[in-house]
């Protein structure tokens, strides 16, 4: 079910063509060999398919930003494989694009907004005028207005996180990794960014994976959930979610099918 | 409302100042001390010699030393913290030699300095510049020490280079420390300005100062000694000037609410 959908986001048959990731045993531990060695992620594997919005929930400390870095090409698996497109990976790739959960650590407050979404079109070398072209473009896609002669610390919150959102957006990256992205903003501007980042998803036929603790916030973005176990990671379970493109956060959350999978998802990280 | 403020700000900062020579004024105007010559003397004394006669060419030499040893050593300790930054085993390695030059009053390596470079300017220029190097240096580590790891993973998330890294995070990142540690630099510049003029020199405010002094020219000494505090306030000035312009992003998401640097 959920498959056709993610197909259908992406305009292609997603069926053919090879998984925009793959994951397999990937395993990552800190401190090897060292008295205060850490298991973070015992043995995660799942695929990930071109136009799919996949949501990764799993408790607290149960190495979600880790496995998000390693997926990245942040940092390096202990053992076991990740293929982007095909390819291993070594380093960030330029069709991959990271939005990391506190806006205030991730925006340079030393460049004005306009100068940090040009940020990584400039290191892709894309010429001025393209860059300003593709600056306001994404501007609008996340819904600013004319903010990029301001500095991030001039907005809010909320606003800070749409420009973060924008500077990832506007090289047009095939995957789109966000990790907690909506955890440092009030509920309200919450619900206004889950609906943003599923249009932008839409418009631009991305594939999304997002981290996140909260369960509701995974049910209503994703097209499938990794439930991961508690500290060191493993998969607990992957689970579909049939809930259709077009979300509503009144009539989707409050709708039969919401509420199952919601008390099946909190059963699974609730603690035993 | 702001012209207001901005006029009660000016007010704060001046009337010490004005208190202090008011109070100079009176209590120097009757005054037959040799070594305290009315104020109101030195300040005719000073129109003479600084304004109509020669002695402001003696502040040539003086900032010309200045710019040099200051301009170079900070260069020095920017270029040098940042390589400790970067090279962590260099770090552990040097620190101890770091801290003890830092904390040896330079002055006491004017002998060294003259055994090294002679009589002439550059061993001002030397000094000043030894002087000015471990603010710099320390301040630019310390800087660029505390910049955020995840500044660094959205740099490399979104594709940069070491170069790009370096010129749009670690600089920018560190900028306000650095700038700290550069106007450290300055005030210590300009106390080693005057300090190596005094000793086996034949020009500066240093040596003005002095020759006055040895000659008991006391009146002509105060001119100097006047002349030295206007420039050293209005070198600083000019500095936090160009400071605040330039970390003008900086002062602004601070003030605005404690926005991490």
């Amino acid at each position: 079910m959920t498959r056709t959908l993610g197909a259908t986001a992406a305009g292609g048959s997603a069926a053919q063509e090879p998984p925009v990731l793959d994951v397999k045993s990937l395993r990552k531990v800190f401190n090897a060999g060292r008295p205060d060695e850490r298991t973070a992620i015992d043995d995660v594997s799942f695929t990930i398919a071109k136009g799919e919005f996949v949501c990764v929930v799993g408790p607290s400390g149960a190495g979600k930003t880790t496995l998000l870095r390693c997926i990245s090409g942040l940092a390096a698996p202990s053992s076991g494989t990740v293929r982007f497109e095909g390819r291993d990976l070594t380093a960030v790739p330029d069709e991959i694009g990271v939005v990391f959960q506190d806006y205030g650590r991730s925006l340079f407050p030393w460049f004005t907004n306009g100068r940090n979404i040009a940020l990584p079109l400039r290191a892709r070398k894309v010429a001025r005028p393209e860059r300003d072209k593709r600056v306001r473009e994404v501007l609008e896609a996340v819904g600013l207005g004319h903010v990029e002669k301001q500095y991030p610390w001039q907005l809010s919150g909320g606003m800070q996180q749409r420009v973060a959102i924008a500077r990832t957006l506007s090289y047009r990256p095939d995957l789109l990794l966000m990790d907690e992205p909506f955890a440092s903003v009030d509920a309200q501007t919450r619900f206004d960014l889950e609906d943003l980042i599923l249009r932008v998803r839409k418009d631009a036929g991305i594939t999304v994976v997002l981290v996140t603790h909260d369960i509701d916030e995974a049910i209503y973005l994703a097209d499938r959930i990794v439930v991961l176990t508690g500290s060191p990671s493993r998969v607990r379970e992957i689970l579909e979610v049939p809930l259709g493109p077009d979300r509503d956060q009144v009539t989707t959350r409050s709708s039969e099918e919401f509420l199952a999978l919601r008390k099946h998802l909190l059963s699974l990280v609730m603690p035993q | 409302m702001n012209r207001r403020t901005r006029w009660a700000r000016l007010a704060l900062a001046v009337w010490l100042p004005v208190v202090v020579l008011v109070v100079w004024w009176f209590a120097s105007a009757t005054s037959n001390s040799p070594y305290f010559p009315p104020l109101t003397d030195i300040l005719d004394e000073l129109v003479d010699e600084w304004v109509f006669g020669d002695a402001k060419w003696q502040l040539l030499p003086s900032l010309r030393n200045l710019a040099v040893g200051f301009v170079g050593g900070s260069l020095l300790g920017v270029l040098g913290g940042a390589l400790l930054w970067r090279v962590p085993v260099l770090r552990r390695a040097t620190n101890p030699i770091v801290y003890f030059l830092y904390v040896l009053p330079a002055p006491a390596l004017l002998p060294a300095m003259i055994a090294l470079f002679g009589l002439g300017e550059v061993r001002q220029m030397a000094l000043i510049a030894f002087g000015a190097t471990w603010p710099a240096l320390l301040n630019t580590l310390d800087g660029m020490r505390g910049i955020d790891e995840v500044k660094f993973d959205t740099a490399r998330a979104m594709g940069f280079g070491a170069l790009r890294t370096l010129w749009q995070v670690v600089l920018p990142g560190a900028s306000p420390q650095i700038a700290a540690g550069l106007r450290a630099s300055l005030q210590v510049s300009i106390i080693l300005m005057v300090v190596s003029e005094m000793v086996a020199a034949e020009e500066g405010i240093g040596y003005f100062i002095l020759e006055a002094q040895t000659v008991f020219a006391i009146t002509t000494m105060w001119t100097g000694i006047l002349v030295l505090a206007v420039v050293g306030t209005a070198l600083n000035y000019a500095f936090v000037g160009i400071e605040r312009r330039a970390l003008a992003w900086h002062y602004g998401s601070r003030r605005i609410g404690g926005g991490p640097a």
